[in-house]
């Protein structure tokens, strides 16, 4: 089966019901996409198929349809994307496990709404669970990302 | 025998250490330091436990975990700001297993003293002669909102210890005195233009002996601490290339889950894993005795084989559902107290004297998970006679030596590293993740398994913040209560983490039970507080706040009541009440209402609360704001105020506070675990939630600075919480909520 996943092809042999996540984990070594729940309840596990933000973990990788982008697909230490500069500017992680699938949900968003209310910051991020309470700063730092992409 | 012998005598229960054990080495022993763990590599230097420094620049050691509290951003500021570091120049590593690393005021905090009392002489040799045992017991443990405490002098002094050997170093280098020279941004630099850096020094520097007691720079001239600086880990936690323990990769690594008996100590009596075993990938089985494991080529085939297996589980040892673990727990207000850690004047004789005028009620709190975003896990590698083991956690000593004994090997066989904890809230101080990732190591020698537990595996296998059930009863004056008893029935965390982590269960007055009850700083003429032990073997332990998590919420919801019945506004009886007592706690009781425009009376349709707790040394109050809406109540506001005395890092305080005002709202509003036929019945995120984005308020926080002492903040936020919110339900509906989750009462958005 071929996937690819931030713009590298991959030739994986794993049963087709397989869930997208684990391929990426465990076969592909792309750690930073992260297993909280298995259930599709907590959203760590989120990332872009066709760029559409999905949970991975119920995601079987027969039904991937489109080139997946993870977290190190949006930017890298060396050059991070708006949305990680916004991440930091707002100090927004503290443990910081569940923070690469509330990236991953809120670029989804901000490339489909350029300039999302509060309201539209709730029904878009409220899926992803965040046991350290960051959720003011997600949303600050959402606002804040979005102005700097609306500047060019 | 002197101050150990007078210890030994009195039988303090204090955290979860064994205190008695560690007294019998003696006054010699406690002084001594241990030896520095850290071993330099080929081109490195180290000049204490804290520092190591090679031709890359330096890393700093930091003692405690990360798991989002920013501390190891703290910690390192404060060796940063002595040593003279240019922010961000420099790595930072959590200390491998090591009694150098010991909390040192982990147990003092443990000892049944009211923390805003001043400290007799008493106190104070206690809490001197306690700072010296856990590097006996090699306590290095994360918790207790201590770091700061702990690490505020000695990660300074290593510091400055060590920028005085470095400048010595270049002293002797260049002929000169130490005293000409100056430092900056990890440079030591002449008069006449010498300049040299601290990697060029450090080689240099074997012979010279490191000051003890440094001068340390007054706060006037700290350019890091009392400072908002950015923290170290933001950039790798936004790229998903932070690593955690379930991250862990190693060549030829396989995959393993685990499934214990869900009747929580109970035995597992048979299995059938044929099923699993047939299933391609499956790579062995392995009987835990109470449980099966099994390994194979990735995770999910792991938790596919495991479910596929049929157990036969024997019972519990506990009773097998709610009501009779409730019962269990009621029927401890009828057995002998362990303690009265409040008992001033004679709330008896005002009972007696008007019978007509006491107000009762009683109060339930449920058990509850955890539910650290990462599940528990860990890697571990059994390589011939050595151990290797990668696990979040907050206890290295411990879960080194659990691991060790599970594979018979001694602990100092054993490599323990800890990398970045997705969450903790107490529940990484244990250890069962470490010995059964160590079981399913021994049970393929030679190959590295990655042991991830399932979700429905972490919430049903917690150490469950215990369920709690409180008596109290008042007599109301004019102006608040003249007296005031409460009555606290719960297991006993102090009690059972000891006996699993240190090997017995101290007796003595158990502070944990009634934090946030018997210490707060309220002039109560006649106040009473007495805790009961409840004997129930449902494994219980560490949970964000402890103790102050549930008596947090009777106490201030009875002042509520108390409050309410008389017509006095809540905000103004508990400052009459903090009057001449504590002044800290006081202004911060002023300063959340200053903040939040309290008036003492709302528009219909909105509601307020207040509630105060004292905890961990950080007086916090909160008040909380509820709506009414088409869809149910909302949380719309939180304003807190606190007090840490010394604030390091104002920023990440403010979200440490915000963290917890979450993680107790959540609790209040949803959190609840039960149990039925022996089992915990919640198994995942949707039967065991918390607040999201939609339904999480806007959270403003102050930080005064009134307090003498330091404190640490990663905990306080919580306590308040959920007793100020269903104060504010009360002044919403005129409902009074006496059990938790609110959820059963209230209809929330």
């Amino acid at each position: 089966m071929e996937l690819t996943v931030n713009g590298k092809t991959y030739n994986v042999d794993v049963p087709p019901d397989m869930p997208l996540l684990w391929v990426l984990r465990d076969e592909l070594g792309l750690a930073g996409t992260k297993f909280g729940c298995g259930v599709a309840a907590c959203g760590a596990c989120t990332v872009h198929v066709g760029g559409q933000a999905v949970r991975s973990c119920v995601t079987p990788v027969a039904d991937v349809d489109g080139p997946v982008t993870t977290i190190k697909g949006i930017g890298t230490p060396q050059a991070l994307s708006i949305i990680q500069q916004a991440w930091i500017e707002n100090q927004v992680a503290q443990c910081g496990y569940c923070q690469s699938g509330q990236i991953m949900q809120a670029a989804a968003l901000l490339a489909e709404n350029p300039a999302p209310t509060d309201d539209d910051i709730d029904a878009a991020m409220e899926g992803n669970l965040c046991r350290c309470g960051t959720y003011p700063r997600i949303r600050a730092a959402i606002h804040a990302a979005a102005r700097r992409l609306q500047e060019g | 025998m002197g101050r150990a012998g007078t210890i030994a005598r009195r039988s303090f229960m204090i955290g979860s250490a064994a205190i008695l054990g560690g007294i019998a080495f003696g006054a010699y022993k406690l002084r001594q330091e241990p030896p520095n763990p850290l071993v330099p590599g080929k081109g490195q230097e180290t000049l204490n436990p804290y520092i190591l420094i090679d031709g890359d620049g330096v890393t700093i050691i930091t003692p405690r975990a990360e798991m989002g509290q920013g501390n190891q951003t703290t910690l390192a500021a404060m060796v940063a700001e002595e040593l003279d570091l240019a922010w961000g120049s420099f790595r930072i590593m959590h200390g491998p297993p090591a009694a150098a690393y010991a909390n040192r005021v982990l147990l003092g905090a443990g000892l049944p003293f009211k923390d805003y009392e001043e400290r007799s002489s008493i106190q104070q040799m206690f809490e001197r002669v306690l700072e010296d045992v856990p590097k006996l017991l090699a306590l290095q443990v994360t918790g207790g909102s201590t770091a700061m405490r702990d690490g505020f002098v000695k990660m300074r002094v290593a510091g400055a210890s060590a920028r005085a050997v470095l400048m010595e170093t270049a002293a002797r280098k260049w002929g000169v005195e130490a005293t000409s020279l100056r430092t900056r941004d990890g440079v030591v630099l002449a008069p006449d233009g010498k300049r040299a850096t601290y990697s060029e020094l450090a080689p240099l520097a074997i012979d010279i002996v490191p000051p003890q007691n440094p001068p340390l720079k007054p706060a006037s001239q700290w350019r890091y601490l009392g400072k908002s600086m950015p923290r170290l880990d933001q950039r790798a936690k936004v790229t998903g290339t932070a690593a955690y323990a379930i991250d862990t990769r190693l060549d030829g690594m396989l995959f393993a889950t685990i499934r214990i008996s869900p009747r929580l100590g109970g035995e597992m009596r048979k299995f059938d894993a044929e099923t699993a075993r047939r299933m391609p990938g499956v790579k062995k089985i392995v009987d835990l005795g109470n449980g099966v494991g099994v390994i194979a080529t990735n995770t999910w085939l792991a938790f596919k084989a495991a479910e596929a297996i049929d157990i036969d589980w024997g019972p519990a040892p506990y009773p097998a559902d709610t009501d009779g673990i409730f019962a269990r727990i009621e029927q401890a207000f009828s057995q002998p107290q362990n303690a009265t850690l409040r008992d001033d004047g004679d709330p008896d004789r005002i009972f007696a004297a008007n019978p007509d005028q006491v107000v009762t009620a009683q109060y339930r709190a449920p058990f509850l998970a955890h539910t650290t975003m990462e599940p528990m896990n860990a890697t571990a590698f059994l390589d011939g006679n050595r151990l290797k083991i990668w696990a979040g956690n907050q206890s290295p000593v411990i879960n080194r030596n659990k691991a060790a004994e599970a594979v018979g090997l001694p602990p100092e066989a054993v490599e323990l590293t800890t990398p970045f904890l997705g969450g903790g809230f107490g529940r990484r101080s244990e250890f069962d993740f470490s010995r059964y990732a160590a079981l399913m190591a021994k049970a393929m020698p030679g190959t590295p398994v990655k042991t991830t537990w399932r979700r429905e595996e972490d919430i049903t296998h917690d150490f469950y913040r215990p369920g709690a059930l409180a008596r109290f009863r008042a007599v109301m004056g004019k102006d608040g209560p003249v007296a005031l008893e409460g009555r606290i029935a719960a297991p006993s965390v102090t009690r059972q983490s000891s006996a699993r982590l240190a090997g017995f269960a101290p007796p003595g007055p158990d502070r944990g039970l009634v934090e946030g009850a018997f210490d707060q700083p309220y002039g109560i003429p006649n106040y009473r507080i007495i805790g009961h032990i409840a004997d129930l073997d449902i494994p219980v332990g560490y949970w964000r706040s402890v103790g102050n998590s549930y008596n947090g919420f009777f106490h201030e919801c009875f002042l509520d009541e108390l409050a309410a019945a008389r017509g006095l506004d809540p905000v103004e009886m508990r400052l009459r009440l903090m009057k001449d007592v504590h002044e800290p706690s006081l202004k911060v009781v002023e300063k959340v209402a200053e903040m939040a425009r309290w008036e003492g009376s709302t528009a219909s349709g909105v509601g307020r609360g207040i509630a105060f707790t004292y905890s961990f040394g950080a007086p916090t109050a909160e008040i909380v704001e509820v709506r009414d809406s088409p869809e149910g109540i909302r949380i719309t506001n939180v304003w807190a105020a606190t007090d840490v005395g010394v604030a390091l890092d104002p920023r990440n305080i403010r979200g440490q506070i915000m963290s917890g005002v979450i993680y107790g709202l959540s609790a209040a509003v949803m959190g609840e675990i039960t149990f039925a036929d022996g089992m915990v019945e919640q198994q995942n995120f949707p039967d065991y939630d918390a607040l999201r984005m939609n339904n999480a308020p806007a959270i403003a926080v102050e930080v005064l600075e009134n307090k003498k002492r330091l404190c640490g903040i990663g905990e306080p936020g919580t306590p308040p919480a959920m007793p100020a919110l269903a104060n504010a339900l009360f002044d919403l509906t005129g409902k009074r909520a006496r059990e938790l989750p609110l959820s059963r009462m209230f209809d929330f958005a």
